[in-house]
């Protein structure tokens, strides 16, 4: 008897799902496209280290704080063992070390990985930095390698990198992508009076963690993107003074919906805006990886970092004969597509989204677009003419470098191009803070700054 | 006609051993790790790309450990911190006061230390910076044993839940702490450069010399002494213990002192001697695994010597299967750790009972009959 009901559940089950499952696919009477991916840059130095012979006593170690569950270690794991493969390493030559702390553990491990004769180390995570340094001082014969560090440059040591990429020209893309969607939304009349502010341009919202020069340039360069197709945009900009705070960020993109934003994006590392504008509905444009699987009716598109190359390098040049690897090195899209797209969400995106991202792709590529190009953007209803920033980090912030530059008769801010840590921290026109977040009080708290509405 | 009595007899029975011998006790353990290692070698193999042999798993466990003279100075100090921590725990484990608030009591000394290195570096000499953290981390680490001692003793609260909860608490603080430190948002702190303990020839031996001086204390503090003689009667039963004229309020919160006390000194060498900076998973959760070290000591600091070495090799040798194995996930090791783990806890099934199999021959009923009665003779 207890089988027979059992059966019989297992049956009504697996039918309830294939119906469900069936309903899904079939949502809106429309057939699911699922995810599209850009055709692959034909640039020609994506390969360019391929063919370097490697030394075949080489061996070549890597650091990561968390192993593959966390998409952060997952993308330099992946990319790392794509690298080793693509060169030639046996397996005997790498070693990959996972779920290494920010601590002493990271030091061990380090000078372990020396001990096993590794002759190039790489540690992925910010905390690492000083350990992975200490160890380097300590083995000038061996290169060290760190992301997101900011130390090297001042260190002056020959033996240890920083590297990080210019992530700005992938988040254009990604507005371009954002840009389009608004045209096709407006164009079928779902943009509402409520999603425009009193001067008729439509809104959108973003989200960030704080209002550092990371973040802001980070969100311009987006909303440039979206701009460059549909002119008539505002956006506004809410800060959670956190890098990963899964609430402040849901409650932000709610705030963002509730004031007319009519698509989203956000530089924060949770689930939170992604989940908020799903629920709501809203398009929604994410960072660091495809959240096609949370948010199938809502994720456009990502921008993300590729590692592949910057390893491909270090193994070339240290286990072979390439040019040595820059001390502080920003990778661009034209490094060997450091900077990457995720695959679009085909039944979210906008008509003719892929053609027209590899047609803004190969301007990016050659050079003859600039994503900071002073002729695109007004600050108080004026051209950008000189502006200088704090490049050479100091306690007070001086500003020191002139970031303006003009080549081939344009004339744009050269983000990341003196330093790889990014430095574009200017308000322009057409961009709304809702708040601000410069720093914290002698409380550790987040300062938050309001702004009147106007 | 005669009756045919038939008698079912089980495959096997257990019986409760007597005494056992040191020998054998050992030799049961290790037939466990072999057993348990055997087993997760089999696991591993199967979840390896590029491993086919189950033997394999031995020779990482082996190299990871004693590979080189690194990984064996840092095998020694990192069960020299396990065994410090555990070490902790015996006391206020003894009087059946059950202290898992460890992680906490050493992430307060560490967090006390770090705040030390930071606030008074640069402005006083080392000597004076380590002078008084070496004393504030003893203080905060007993003083996060002694508030659940204290509930204890005069409120009767559950000490399990309210040291479990003081870890949580300290874990807040700490992440606290560094948003204050660091107001960037990047979540960790630099590593501190004045106030750092002095290394001892290595960086290693400081933590073993330690570890090494408070097992001998710990010996004969439980062994020798009136108060470790007075925290077992307490442990034994308070009744007897308040019968007998012992202050039973007094032995535990001196107890908790001692034992908060203890974990704040591992603090002051984690954060102080090794790492230089705090965050909130700096202990690595050693304040639980002492648990078991202890127990599977059976609260002997001599024996946990030993159980504290067996884990750390299993630990650090399970690090380089992963290396070796290409595990890039600690899913897989936590799962052979757990099983290993499980044959070691399980065998003292084995050490506390023996299993008499059926005998294959025909089977005298008479002699079972007799050692029944033999045995229900024994209970009148």
């Amino acid at each position: 008897m207890k089988k027979l009901i059992t059966l019989l559940l297992t049956a009504v089950m697996s039918v309830a799902c294939c119906f469900g499952l069936a309903a899904c696919g079939n949502d809106g009477g429309k057939e699911s496209v699922g995810e599209v991916e850009l055709p692959a840059v034909t640039s020609e130095n994506v390969n360019q280290f391929d063919d370097v012979e490697i030394a075949s006593d080489f061996k070549i170690g890597l650091i990561t704080l968390h192993g593959e569950s966390s998409t952060y270690d997952k993308n330099f794991i992946d990319a790392f063992k794509k690298a080793c493969t693509a060169l030639g390493l046996s397996s005997s030559q790498y070693i990959i070390v996972t779920d290494i702390p920010e601590g002493e553990a990271c030091q061990t491990t380090a000078a372990d990985l020396v001990d096993q004769g590794c002759k190039a180390i790489f540690a992925d995570s910010f905390g690492h930095e000083s350990y992975l340094l200490a160890v380097a001082k300590a083995h000038p014969e061996v290169q060290f390698f760190h992301a997101t560090g900011t130390t090297a440059h001042t260190e002056g040591l020959a033996n240890f990198h920083n590297a990080f990429a210019s992530i700005y020209q992938g988040r254009y893309l990604a507005g371009v992508a954002a840009g389009l969607k608004l045209k096709e939304m407006s164009e079928k009349g779902l943009i509402k009076d409520s999603n425009k502010d009193k001067d008729g341009n439509v809104k959108v919202g973003y989200i960030g963690a704080w209002t550092y020069a990371e973040v802001i340039s980070g969100f311009t360069s987006w909303y440039l993107g979206v701009r460059s197709e549909y002119p008539n945009v505002v956006m506004e900009v809410q800060f959670t003074g956190s890098w990963y705070d899964e609430t402040a960020e849901k409650t932000a993109a709610e705030t963002l919906i509730r004031r007319g934003a009519a698509l989203i994006s956000q530089h924060a590392d949770s689930m939170g805006a992604p989940t908020a504008c799903e629920n709501a509905g809203i398009p929604n444009v994410s960072y660091n990886g495809s959240t096609i699987k949370a948010c199938p009716d809502t994720f456009i598109i990502s921008s993300k970092i590729d590692w592949t190359y910057y390893f491909k390098w270090i193994i070339a040049s240290v286990g072979g004969n390439a040019e040595a690897v820059p001390t502080d090195f920003a990778g661009t899209i034209n490094d060997g597509c450091m900077v990457a797209l995720t695959a679009i969400n085909g039944d979210v995106m906008a008509e003719g989204t892929v053609e027209k991202l590899v047609e803004v792709r190969g301007k990016l590529l050659d050079g003859s677009l600039k994503v900071f190009d002073c002729s695109k953007f007004t600050v108080d209803g004026r051209t950008v003419a000189s502006y200088m920033a704090d490049v050479d980090t100091d306690d007070d912030f001086t500003p020191d470098t002139n970031v303006i530059k003009t080549e081939g008769g344009t004339t744009y801010f050269a983000e990341s191009e003196f330093r790889s840590a990014p430095y574009f921290d200017i308000q322009i026109d057409g961009v709304t803070y809702l708040n601000a977040v410069y720093g914290t009080d002698d409380d550790g708290k987040p300062i938050f700054i309001t702004f009147d509405e106007e | 006609m005669e009756e045919v009595k038939t008698v079912r007899e089980p495959l096997f029975h257990m019986v409760k051993r007597g005494n056992i011998t040191l020998l054998k006790r050992l030799g049961i353990y290790a037939g466990a790790i072999v057993a348990g290692i055997l087993l997760t070698s089999i696991l591993c193999v199967v979840a390896s790309s590029d491993k086919s042999n189950p033997l394999e798993m031995f020779s990482s466990m082996f190299s990871g450990v004693f590979g080189t003279e690194r990984r064996f100075w840092t095998f020694l100090r990192d069960t020299a911190l396990l065994l410090g921590i555990s070490l902790a725990l015996l006391p206020a484990f003894k009087m059946k006061f059950w202290n898992l608030g460890a992680n906490g009591q050493v992430l307060m000394g560490c967090l006390v230390t770090i705040a030390c290195m930071r606030n008074l570096g640069g402005k006083i000499p080392d000597a004076g910076i380590i002078a008084i953290m070496t004393v504030a981390s003893v203080l905060a680490g007993a003083a996060w044993a002694v508030i659940p001692a204290i509930f204890k003793a005069f409120f009767k609260t559950n000490e399990t839940l309210f040291t479990l909860m003081m870890n949580y608490v300290a874990q807040g603080l700490v992440v606290y702490m560094i948003t204050v430190w660091a107001p960037s948002g990047s979540g960790s702190l630099s590593p501190e450069v004045y106030g750092r303990l002095p290394n001892i020839g290595n960086g290693y031996l400081l933590t073993i010399i330690v570890s090494a001086i408070l097992t001998v204390f710990m010996f004969f503090y439980l062994s020798r002494s009136k108060h470790g003689y007075e925290l077992s009667v307490v442990g034994e039963s308070e009744n007897t213990a308040r019968y007998v004229g012992i202050n039973v309020k007094k032995v535990v919160i001196r107890t908790l002192i001692l034992s908060g006390a203890m974990c704040g000194l591992m603090g002051l060498l984690i954060g102080g001697s090794i790492n230089y900076t705090v965050s909130s998973e700096i202990v690595n959760n050693m304040g639980f695994t002492g648990i078991m070290a202890s127990w599977l000591a059976k609260f002997n600091p001599l024996v946990l010597i030993g159980t504290c070495g067996l884990i750390t090799f299993i630990s650090k040798g399970m690090g380089q299967v992963r290396q070796d194995f290409g595990f890039y996930n600690d899913a897989i090791g936590n799962v052979v750790l757990g099983i290993i783990y499980f044959f070691i806890i399980g065998c003292e099934f084995f050490i506390t009972y023996k299993l008499i199999f059926r005998k294959k021959n025909k089977t005298d009923f008479t002699a079972i009959e007799n050692s029944t009665q033999k045995g229900k003779g024994g209970n009148e």
